[in-house]
């Protein structure tokens, strides 16, 4: 089988090697180079070493930045979850009615671009904030955050609960019938059934909800797009900010820094998700 | 058991108010997007229609002739279908091969698409843009080249996985009955894998219809929009924001969202869920 197919490269992977390259892998490599590099084009490029990275770890609003995110993401991540998996829970019971209409509703914002999200929320909240008398969005830093965690939640929680839900089905249903022939009550079978059998779930859905946050980036753009000065800005947009709305030359390279700050921190959370998911496989 | 059916109404009673409150967002949107533009500001969002704010279609018509909507609406059409149509054929057949092959090659190149996924995009941003300029990347056709290279590691990645569970027996025995590799792919392997397509076509179109920031750096924005592209501009390149025409907008966005979503809620919801529980 695979002898005869080999020589058929040319049709087979040549077409998605060839845009892989193009498309990830030379940009990738380029933008490793760079981060070490002053430049205003690719083309221009003088070798710096490491004073990119230094002078990102001195920019306070990267500081910040990180700082914000790692807030934001931790906060969503446990917010989604656990709403996501109540919201689970209940739909999952028997007898209940119209739970098809509810997942459909829940799990609806999660289509929706995050651009467009984005500026419904920031209508809707600057509209509560203006009824309450409270500054609007572009001034306040906590509704801001806050603004964010909604939107987020709104947009994930449907997402994660379809996962949660298809957990909690494939759960076989003879443990669940041994529970209640041994007397456990709800919250005992929720605690000593449901969660021990949903635990490589739970670590998808965490693991999700946790690089999302810490990718976030067209919510945030429109959401806030920062403001105020910054305050609201989170690494990806800080990253962009840095490329694009500074002026002079030398920002580009600690943008290219940033951005490789930002990779390393991302592949780093899924390298310990695939760890935990690995050992997780070896127990079962 | 009726303390089982009384707690069963009380949720159900619970679920129906955070629905309503759930759709409110996109309700509120839709209503909004009927009021004359003097109606429309901070403080006078929660109310309903009435006849002095009432304005007929006026500002879909408004952002269908004079802000762009239909081009851009053809834009991220053009771009999501060739896009995903692309990705679908070059991926499966490159995972079929990969898995099949399995050379050391092969497993190098998986690594990569694997990696791949991981990647934040501000890490490429730039070079990427700057590369796809110089090779003329930046129309709305081309760009479907950057794509299926961007989403080759999704689904590379889901494609192998399900390449991995067909027994071989199946494939050789239709390549000694004088199968070409093309025949026995397109004949026997295409079939099979059929649940797989659909659940990456859900995964892909979500991500591109959606993506905003790579069309925006890529396509040459003066010519070419998108609809996220559009949205963002209502706020960066008006100046003084219409907030009429431009709920009209998201309105017509979301739209056909929600209908292809009702039709087809069933693939869409086993996609995504197949697509995490891989991913």
């Amino acid at each position: 089988m695979g002898k005869v197919l080999k020589k058929w490269w040319p049709l087979f992977v040549l077409p998605t090697v060839l845009s892989f390259t193009f498309g990830f892998i030379i940009p990738f490599f380029q933008g490793a180079y760079l981060s070490f590099c002053k430049f205003k084009t690719i083309n221009k490029a003088t070798f710096v070493g490491f004073s990119n990275y230094a002078a990102a770890f001195q920019d306070p609003e990267f500081a910040h930045a990180f700082w914000l995110t790692a807030a934001f993401a931790f906060l969503s991540t446990v917010l989604i979850n656990v709403i996501a998996l109540a919201i689970a829970l209940a739909l999952t019971r028997k007898g209940l009615k119209g739970t098809n209409a509810f997942r459909t509703v829940f799990f609806m914002p999660n289509l929706i671009g995050g651009i467009v999200l984005g500026y419904i929320w920031q209508i809707l909240i600057n509209a509560v904030l203006s009824s309450v008398g409270a500054q609007l969005l572009s001034l306040n830093t906590t509704a801001g955050f806050w603004g964010m965690i909604v939107l987020t939640l709104w947009q994930q929680v449907g997402y994660m609960m379809i996962i949660y839900i298809a957990g909690l089905q494939s759960i076989p249903s003879d443990y669940l019938e041994a529970a209640k022939v041994d007397g456990a009550n709800a919250w005992q079978t929720l605690w000593k059934v449901k969660i021990p059998n949903l635990m490589s779930t739970i670590t998808i859905c965490l693991f999700l909800s946790l690089t999302n946050g810490f990718k976030l980036f067209d919510q945030n753009l429109a959401l806030t797009g920062g403001d105020p000065d910054h305050m609201s800005e989170m690494l990806a947009l800080n990253i962009y900010n840095t490329f694009y709305s500074r002026v002079g030359a030398k920002w580009m390279g600690i943008g290219q820094a940033k951005a490789v700050i930002f990779c390393i921190l991302v592949v780093c959370i899924s390298l310990v998700q695939l760890k935990i998911t690995r050992s997780k496989e070896v127990q079962q | 058991m009726g303390k089982e059916k009384a707690t069963n109404r009380v949720l159900s009673i619970f679920f129906t108010i955070l629905s309503l409150a759930w759709i409110y967002p996109m309700f509120m949107i839709l209503v909004n997007s009927f009021k004359t533009e003097s109606s429309i500001n901070t403080t006078s969002v929660f109310e309903l229609l009435g006849a002095s704010n009432f304005n007929g279609l006026a500002n879909y018509v408004n952002a269908l002739t004079r802000q762009g909507f239909a081009a851009a609406f053809m834009n991220s059409l053009i771009i999501t279908v060739t896009s995903v149509a692309l990705i679908l054929v070059c991926c499966s057949m490159c995972a079929w091969y990969v898995v099949r092959v399995n050379n050391r090659f092969c497993k190098a190149v998986y690594f990569l698409f694997v990696f791949s996924m991981v990647v934040p995009f501000q890490m490429l941003m730039f070079t990427l843009s700057g590369l796809a300029d110089r090779m003329g990347l930046n129309t709305p056709l081309n760009i479907c080249f950057i794509y299926l290279g961007f989403g080759a590691g999704l689904a590379v990645f889901m494609f192998a996985g399900f390449v991995k569970t067909i027994p071989t027996e199946i494939e050789e025995a239709a390549m000694i009955d004088g199968c070409s590799p093309l025949q026995v792919f397109f004949h026997v392997v295409l079939p099979i894998m059929k649940p797989t397509y659909i659940s990456v076509g859900i995964l892909e179109t979500m991500w591109v219809w959606n993506d905003y920031l790579l069309p925006y750096l890529v396509l040459d924005s003066t010519k070419y929009k998108t609809i996220p592209i559009l949205i963002q501009y209502f706020r960066g390149g008006f100046g003084h924001v219409e907030l009429g025409p431009m709920m009209a907008c998201i309105m017509m966005v979301i739209v056909p969202i929600v209908v292809v979503y009702l039709v087809c809620q069933r693939y869409i919801i086993s996609g995504v869920v197949s697509g995490a529980v891989k991913g």
